[in-house]
């Protein structure tokens, strides 16, 4: 999960993390207000789920209120497209107004979970602002790396190693190191996926600010953290995934193809996707539903691509284990029954409980087209895909 | 042969009075698993399926003789399962649950160093030797005894997969889901180590997945320690960067994780790419043939 720059600072400064003066503004007023409060030169920066802002002119620096109210009404209830959105862009509903900083120097602090240790890294690079994979393969010996051992958590030692290895001098080190322990804290304490301070900048008078801030949330850890739950901005999802989620699909993500898929497992939908491509189409959507038997999650797949205007054919690939075809089967007529299903459906059912799913569906009536395999389910659906015309 | 499990194991199931511990104990035993024991805290002493349920792990064993663990344990308590099964000096675990927060399982590896628990998943469908012993969720009936290992970091894929080999006549030593998590217990490469060493194997079938570096660390080992053929699929060619698909760590944050950059890497290592997901059964034939 992911939130927004405001409220990440918002955690950081609670952790003792410093961060510039600023407060989030709703309306071209409000930051009006903001700025008038801090005085002097300030930023507006457009809060969305996104990196790449500045490129898309969505952080702004000026002088004064009138300055602000006249940026922030800019931005305020427009689409940011940034080199990281689509052309389509992502809304902006709040813009973050905080005091310009002289930045002396800019540098990178990270923590992430490293798959090869197990461990948390803590990585700091002299190279800040810009995209961190960037300075990885343009620079690798500049990306400075420290493990963590979860048992004892981040020491000073590591903390000095990292400070000194990106050129920090005399009390800028101790100042470091006491950021990189609380950074490492809120981490753990929030169970972050990912939390990032680019740039961490060195003041024109020697201070370390975390101008810009990144905080993403272990989904599967968010039980134990309604209060970062919360925070969620769902405004900034795609709408076609926040219906799904709604609706029990959580395992759904929307993509550019207008052929709908239905399977069961996330290897098994990831294979079925890369095959309607290697057929000739593209899907509109990847569809984990998962292994909960029940017909409502398969009915509420169908009122998904009913309520997608882009969908041209639908497939229907099930390989039972956990999941039964036959409750699948059950979800399938019912929602022939409750809708009209206005484009062809491709089904390809095998596992447990095959018979009794098919004769299911032969005793529902439900036309379709059946498949084999499901090689053979995704040119069947590719073919009944360029037979519709939207 | 095979590896992990085989008719020598005897299973413990912790967790086994849920509803998914209860319906999968009992797929295990019908499919001839020797099933020996229960844990449930608070249950013990009770009887379940037929099976005796203790409250610890460690009594279960020195009670019953199990050598292997199969967890169907919520998510907020699979850590501490797995850490209770390592401390009593479970060989073997398999953990099913999915959704375990990433910092349990950093706790849980660091635990687990220098100790001689080998974990399986979690999130995954459990490991079975075809006619031996099924220790997991996947459908028994699609697998038949062979000669050729598969490992994977789906469930589902592997069952298509699976059910290609013995549609054509290929029969299976052992079949191991990692799962599809970030952490997992077990990589492909401690998999294919396993492999390697077990006479009955011939060759191994191995499905990857978008996200993180486990493939390209399979590459690594195939061309240096390997020399049974490896026949490869990696899924997730069409998956959009930063999407999480479905499994918790199918997720591309770097170049490294694409789908294409793990093929070419176990391709330059030496490995057979099936040229789509529906063609791995064909693909290991010919291997075979040439074999």
């Amino acid at each position: 999960m992911r939130i927004h720059e405001y409220q990440a600072k918002a955690l950081l400064a609670r952790y003792g993390v410093p961060v510039p003066r600023g407060s989030v503004a709703c309306s071209p007023t409000e930051a009006k207000n903001v700025a008038a409060e801090i005085g002097g030169r300030v930023v507006v920066k457009a809060q969305v789920y996104a990196g790449g802002r500045g490129k898309g002119g969505g952080v702004r620096a000026v002088n004064g209120p009138e300055g602000a109210e006249e940026v922030a009404g800019q931005l305020i209830g427009t689409r940011l497209v940034t080199p990281q959105t689509g052309l389509e862009g992502v809304p902006v509903s709040k813009v973050l107004v905080e005091e310009a900083s002289q930045v002396s120097r800019e540098l990178y602090l990270g923590i992430l979970i490293d798959g090869m240790s197990h461990s948390p890294v803590m990585m700091a690079s002299q190279a800040g602002g810009m995209e961190i994979e960037e300075v990885a393969k343009s620079a690798p010996e500049k990306m400075l790396r420290s493990y963590i051992d979860p048992a004892i958590g981040l020491q000073p030692f590591q903390g000095r190693k990292l400070s000194y290895g990106m050129n920090l001098d005399g009390g800028q080190v101790g100042e470091g190191v006491k950021l990189m322990v609380n950074l490492y804290k809120l981490f753990v304490d929030n169970d972050c996926s990912l939390a990032e301070i680019n740039p961490l900048v060195v003041t024109a008078d020697g201070k370390l600010v975390a101008l810009d801030a990144k905080l993403n949330f272990d989904d599967n850890a968010l039980f134990r953290h309604k209060d970062i739950q919360e925070l969620q901005d769902k405004g900034q999802e795609e709408p076609l995934e926040i219906q799904a989620h709604d609706w029990g699909i959580n395992n759904y993500v929307k993509m550019d193809g207008d052929i709908g898929c239905m399977v069961n497992g996330a290897g098994l939908a990831m294979a079925v996707n890369d095959l309607i491509q290697y057929c000739g189409g593209r899907a509109a959507n990847f569809l984990d539903i998962g292994t909960l038997n029940n017909t409502e999650r398969v009915l509420n797949s169908f009122k998904m691509f009913v309520a997608d205007q882009r969908i041209k054919a639908v497939l229907v690939n099930i390989f039972g284990g956990m999941a039964r075809v036959d409750v699948i089967a059950r979800g399938i007529a019912e929602a022939y029954q409750q809708m009209d299903i206005p484009f062809p459906v491709v089904i390809r059912l095998a596992g447990t409980n095959l018979e009794e799913g098919q004769q299911i569906l032969v005793d529902s009536g439900v036309s379709y087209i059946q498949a084999e395999d499901f090689y053979d389910g995704a040119r069947k659906v590719v073919q009944a895909a360029k037979g519709v015309k939207k | 042969m095979s590896i992990l499990v085989d008719d020598g194991t005897r299973l413990l199931v912790q967790g086994i009075t849920g509803s998914e511990g209860s319906f999968h104990t009992q797929r295990c035993i019908a499919y001839g698993t020797k099933v020996v024991a229960g844990v449930t805290p608070g249950k013990g002493g009770s009887e379940h399926l037929g099976v005796s349920v203790f409250n610890t792990i460690e009594e279960a064993m020195s009670e019953t003789g199990a050598n292997a663990s199969l967890m169907f344990v919520p998510p907020a308590f699979a850590a501490d399962g797995i850490l209770e099964a390592s401390e009593a000096g479970m060989p073997l675990v398999v953990c099913i649950t999915e959704g375990i927060p990433v910092l349990d399982m950093v706790k849980v590896h660091r635990y687990l160093k220098g100790r001689s628990t080998r974990l399986i998943g979690p999130n995954c469908p459990g490991v079975i030797s075809p006619g031996k012993c099924k220790a997991g969720i996947m459908v028994g009936e699609i697998h038949v005894a062979g000669n050729v290992g598969v490992v994977s970091r789906s469930g589902t894929l592997t069952y298509d997969v699976v059910s290609q080999l013995t549609s054509l006549g290929i029969g299976q030593s052992t079949c191991v889901g990692i799962g599809g998590d970030a952490l997992p217990g077990s990589t492909f490469v401690d998999i294919l180590r396993l492999f390697q060493a077990d006479r009955d194997t011939k060759a191994v079938v191995l499905i990857g997945e978008i996200g993180g570096t486990m493939e390209q660390e399979a590459a690594e080992l195939i061309s240096v320690e390997m020399t049974k053929p490896v026949v490869a699929f990696v899924a997730g060619a069409t998956a959009p960067p930063g999407k999480r698909m479905g499994h918790a760590g199918a997720i591309i944050t770097g170049s490294a994780g694409k789908a294409p950059e793990k093929m070419k890497a176990l391709s330059q290592a030496g490995a057979i790419i099936a040229p789509t997901p529906a063609e791995v059964g064909l693909t290991t034939k010919k291997v075979l043939e040439r074999v």
